[in-house]
């Protein structure tokens, strides 16, 4: 059985000894202090920090350790299998990180001459083209840093695509569908628009009657993911289309599920006027606990004007930037977007080609439809919407039955899972599901893997019939058993820093 | 490349596919595809690039790197957002270690200290850098922490103004209008000081008013002087209602004040320079504070790591707090749409921040502060160029006029890289009313010897 790492590591500041430094500075030359004198004066007096910042003070060892330790009680892909559904928790490849930490990336400034940063200019130029391509888009721009990012660069495309035709303050609904994720009605609110959801049928598509009946001429898009969170492909994309595009407003692609779709089919044909990719999924870049990720944003021709400055153009012969766009709706971070994620994308397309990025489509599919016909056989899970209806990368299972008959939440099954050292399921989402517990195996899970998770979930329902507290109470083998998250969010006891502990230890709160 | 038996892709054997399709009851995998219409599916190949092995992919792509010139070839005094420091290798070690860089958001915290842990400790430094009370674990980078800043103290004032000086980096302030414009959040520039570069005081009081929702000032400025006025700012903020946000850059905290020391409700800034490399301007790290005031922690955006105990009181842990103000959970109601972060660049943050300790600190920002000094000594003392330009105390960025010289900064830049140096960022265009200037920027990488060479190599190329 797995047990995971469990070291009473404390925290930080209460490490070390006064007096330990980790890192030492070059010395500053001895001409130079005596050409400019004492600091004291150099700084005005009002602004000099009296007293130091009251961070821990340990040699470099002590870090090391420090921080190794804690990385033993976490789990990475690395670690084992990660079937979170939506995030595309693939394998990532050791030689894009190798690359990625080239001195000839880290080393370079954005704004060094553009004649010293040929070679990554054409590695980014050459990115955004086999984006475009794979996308079916026109133009795409590199820079958003994360999904949400690339949503929020989306709709404010949209915003601006109104206001040039100068229908901007009429419409201004962004329309969801209720099984979407939750940085989808964010981003549009974010843009300055309403929200209005649209339910899904029992087939979990689109409702066609509930979208005709909220599109309007207030309608500027609508943001949706194909195949949806439910790995379920939506069908009557064409109709949806046509019905959003008849209304006036524009089609929006949350990429977060294109893996499934990868040269099989094309957002850009399917008439999305505004894709988003996450990188750090289907490209396969390490999401690095959180981020950096990276979220390129996709147009057609006609929304390509309005895309974030600078563009990377080529004259023939040198890459330059161009940020002469007149209609752009301008910046959205600093510089070009999160390049050494970008880098990383470029290495793996470049390590699978067209036929290679089908079947790790193919394979994704295969794998997420061969889980569900296993997990299908399970008592107290059921399959909602279409059972018999093929998924795409991932499927949504409800242990409402299981929690009905033993007492058994999805929580509890994804906290059981961790002991068996398999990272748990996204859990509670989507929203329409009732105990969702929501699988995406991704391509880079090998057959035996899927058995043995399979097999794990029987067991871990059958302990919820017969033996529910083990289940109930887990996890076990991980560093720290169940976490009081009440606790961490509740007013009184709320610790954020540990400056707000020894405030609060102070009061003995 | 063989399509079949790919190493990323366990299962593109063909007999292993062949069984796992026998056991769905599918012919071929195409079946899985039923319901992508016909006229949507793919039947093209599209233009992509041939595979390759991994050995041809490193050959590639380090032969097309191997085309930049960086900061190791030649001295670079570029910074504006960007700054070369020196990344200790330990912190390159850690953020390497494949469970921190492979996972994923941890939403199972049992299986998932390590990082937020680690999150925990990034927060709660950046806390006593800042002397600030509560910090998130990260916002893509400075500019974007800006939009987000603004936006979050209009929420909390209900007023939808927001002034900034004049001077601030024109890319933080494109994004900050892309963050407010939708939210019909009012930005209007307070003006300089003319001889000093600093905050106009009488025109903030002219501008500032009821409808101020906030106040921001940056520390350094973008032109790398030191604001002093920070106390009148300060109040005059507060006077009128006003939340005070304040843009820092963390390397000048071990020796200025830090922003919680002078009133600011929201402290953000860049923390690249704490043990994250350039990368071509990516991945930053934006730092985003705030005081202790649940007005102000209910209203901010990004992830926020807590300190907890375990259900059965038995030990510390860690996880994510106030999930309700996020988008998994609030949807469209949320403070933030912000989802994926920039997680392992606070963990680089968090090991430099440990690494330097009180001591570091305080001599990082001294040696910054002695070299940057050290360069606007030698080059003011060059014939026709006058650095800076404003009459106040600067640290590590500082502005370098030709006008005296009658030469452009393009032009002198160019012939910089002639002497395999970088010069300073070229301002002439972002601020016309400066004349040929550009902004330089020295850290505790850069020698004597190279300040030395680019003050030699600018008299040669003045002198003609």
């Amino acid at each position: 059985m797995y047990k995971q790492a469990s070291w009473n590591e404390s925290v930080i500041f209460t490490l070390g000894k006064s007096g330990r430094v980790g890192h030492i500075l070059p010395e500053v030359e001895e001409e130079i202090k005596a050409t400019i004198g004492d600091l004291k004066t150099a700084v005005p007096e009002n602004l000099q920090r009296t007293t130091n910042p009251n961070l821990p003070e340990l040699s470099e060892v002590e870090v090391a350790r420090h921080f190794i330790r804690l990385s033993e009680m976490n789990y990475g892909i690395d670690s084992g299998f990660y079937p979170l559904g939506s995030c595309t928790m693939k394998y990532n490849p050791k030689i894009n990180e190798n690359l990625a930490s080239s001195p000839a990336i880290n080393m370079i400034h954005p704004y060094q001459d553009e004649s010293t940063v040929q070679g990554i200019l054409k590695i980014l130029y050459r990115l955004e083209r086999w984006l475009a391509e794979i996308t079916g888009t026109y133009e795409v721009c590199l820079q958003p840093a994360a999904g949400a990012h690339g949503e929020f660069v989306g709709t404010l495309l949209m915003r601006a695509y109104h206001k040039f035709k100068g229908e901007s303050e009429k419409r201004t609904e962004v329309i969801v569908p209720d099984s979407a994720h939750g940085t989808n009605p964010a981003s549009a609110a974010m843009a300055g628009f309403n929200v209005v959801v649209v339910p899904s049928n029992d087939d979990g598509c689109i409702s066609l009657g509930a979208l005709k009946a909220v599109v309007s001429e207030r309608t500027a898009g609508l943001m949706l993911t194909n195949p949806n969170t439910l790995g379920i492909f939506e069908k009557n994309i064409d109709e949806i289309a046509r019905i959003v595009h008849e209304a006036g407003g524009l089609l929006y692609y949350d990429g977060a599920n294109l893996n499934p779709i990868l040269c099989k089919t094309r957002p850009g044909d399917m008439g999305f006027d505004i894709v988003h990719i996450n990188i750090h999924k289907t490209f396969s870049t390490p999401h690095g606990g959180g981020g950096p990720g990276a979220g390129p944003v996709g147009v057609s021709k006609e929304l390509a004007r309005f895309l974030p400055v600078p563009r990377i153009v080529f004259d023939g012969k040198h890459y330059h930037f161009d940020y002469d766009r007149p209609d752009s709706i301008g910046k959205i971070r600093s510089f070009y977007g999160n390049v050494t994620v970008l880098l990383k994308a470029y290495a793996y397309i470049l390590s699978l080609g067209f036929e290679g990025l089908k079947e790790v489509a193919e394979v994704s599919v295969l794998n997420a439809n061969y889980l569900l016909k296993k997990l299908k056989e399970i008592k107290g899970l059921t399959l909602p919407y279409d059972s018999e209806k093929p998924r795409k990368h991932e499927c949504v299972f409800s242990a409402k039955t299981l929690k009905n008959e033993t007492g058994v939440s999805a929580l509890n099954v994804a906290k059981r899972l961790l002991d068996y050292g398999i990272h748990a399921p996204t859990i509670y989402f989507p929203m329409i599901v009732d105990e969702a517990l929501m699988i995406e195996p991704t391509e880079t899970v090998e057959k035996e893997e899927l058995d043995h998770f399979a097999e794990v979930m029987r067991k871990i329902c059958a302990e919820a019939y017969t033996t529910p507290e083990v289940v109930l109470k887990a996890p076990h083998n991980t560093a720290v058993p169940r976490l009081d998250e009440v606790k961490a969010s509740h007013p009184r006891t709320m610790t954020l820093s540990w400056r707000m502990h020894k405030k609060r230890k102070g009061k003995n709160l | 490349m063989d399509k079949h038996n790919h190493p990323y892709i366990p299962n593109s054997q063909p007999e292993i596919k062949q069984e796992m399709m026998q056991e769905i009851g599918i012919d071929s995998i195409d079946e899985l595809y039923v319901d992508v219409p016909e006229k949507y599916r793919l039947r093209k190949s599209l233009n992509l690039p041939k595979a390759l092995s991994e050995f041809e992919i490193k050959k590639h792509v380090e032969a097309l790197l191997s085309k930049n010139k960086t900061c190791d070839n030649m001295p670079i005094f570029l910074g504006a957002g960007c700054w070369p420091h020196y990344v200790p290798a330990v912190v390159k070690e850690i953020v390497q270690r494949s469970e921190f860089l492979t996972a994923y958001t941890p939403y199972q915290p049992e299986i998932s200290q390590g990082m937020l842990q680690a999150l925990f400790e990034y927060q709660s430094m950046i806390c006593e850098l800042t002397g600030m009370d509560v910090a998130n674990c990260s916002m893509y980078d400075w500019a974007s922490a800006l939009g987000e800043a603004a936006r979050m103290a209009v929420r909390v004032t209900g007023r939808n103004e927001v002034l900034i000086p004049r001077i601030i980096h024109p890319e933080r302030a494109a994004t900050l209008q892309a963050y407010a414009e939708p939210a019909e959040i009012k930005i209007q520039q307070i003006a300089y000081n003319r001889e000093t570069g600093q905050v106009d005081l009488e025109d903030l009081n002219n501008k500032i008013c009821d409808k101020t929702a906030a106040v921001y000032i940056e520390n350094p400025s973008y032109f790398g002087f030191i604001e002093t006025q920070v106390d009148e700012i300060s109040k005059q903020a507060h006077v009128h209602g006003a939340l005070l946000i304040v843009g820092v850059d963390p390397t000048s905290l071990g020796i200025l004040k830090p922003p919680g020391d002078y009133g600011a409700d929201i402290a953000i800034g860049e923390a690249q320079p704490l043990g994250n490399s350039m990368n071509f301007g990516g991945p930053l790290l934006g730092i985003f504070a705030c005081r202790d005031d649940m007005n102000l922690i209910r209203q901010m955006p990004g992830r926020i790591i807590g300190l907890t105990t375990t259900t059965d009181n038995s030990k510390q842990g860690f996880c994510m707090t106030l999930q309700t103000r996020e988008q998994h959970i609030r949807r469209e109601k949320a403070t933030s749409n912000i989802c994926s972060n920039e997680a392992l660049c606070a963990v680089a943050s968090a090991v430099y921040m440990a690494l330097l300790g009180p001591q570091g600190f305080r001599k990082l920002g001294e040696t910054i502060m002695y070299k940057a000094n050290y360069a606007i000594h030698l080059l003011s003392k060059i014939d026709g160029v006058k650095a800076p330009i404003f009459k106040s105390a600067h640290f590590k960025e500082f502005t370098v006029n030709f006008d005296g010289a009658k030469s452009h900064v393009e032009e002198v830049n160019r012939k910089l890289l002639k002497h395999q140096i970088h010069g300073g960022k070229n301002l002439s265009k972002e601020f016309p009313g400066l004349g040929e200037t550009a902004l330089y920027c020295v850290t505790e990488i850069h020698s004597k010897e190279e300040i030395e060479r680019l003050a030699e190599a600018l008299e040669k190329i003045l002198a003609g």
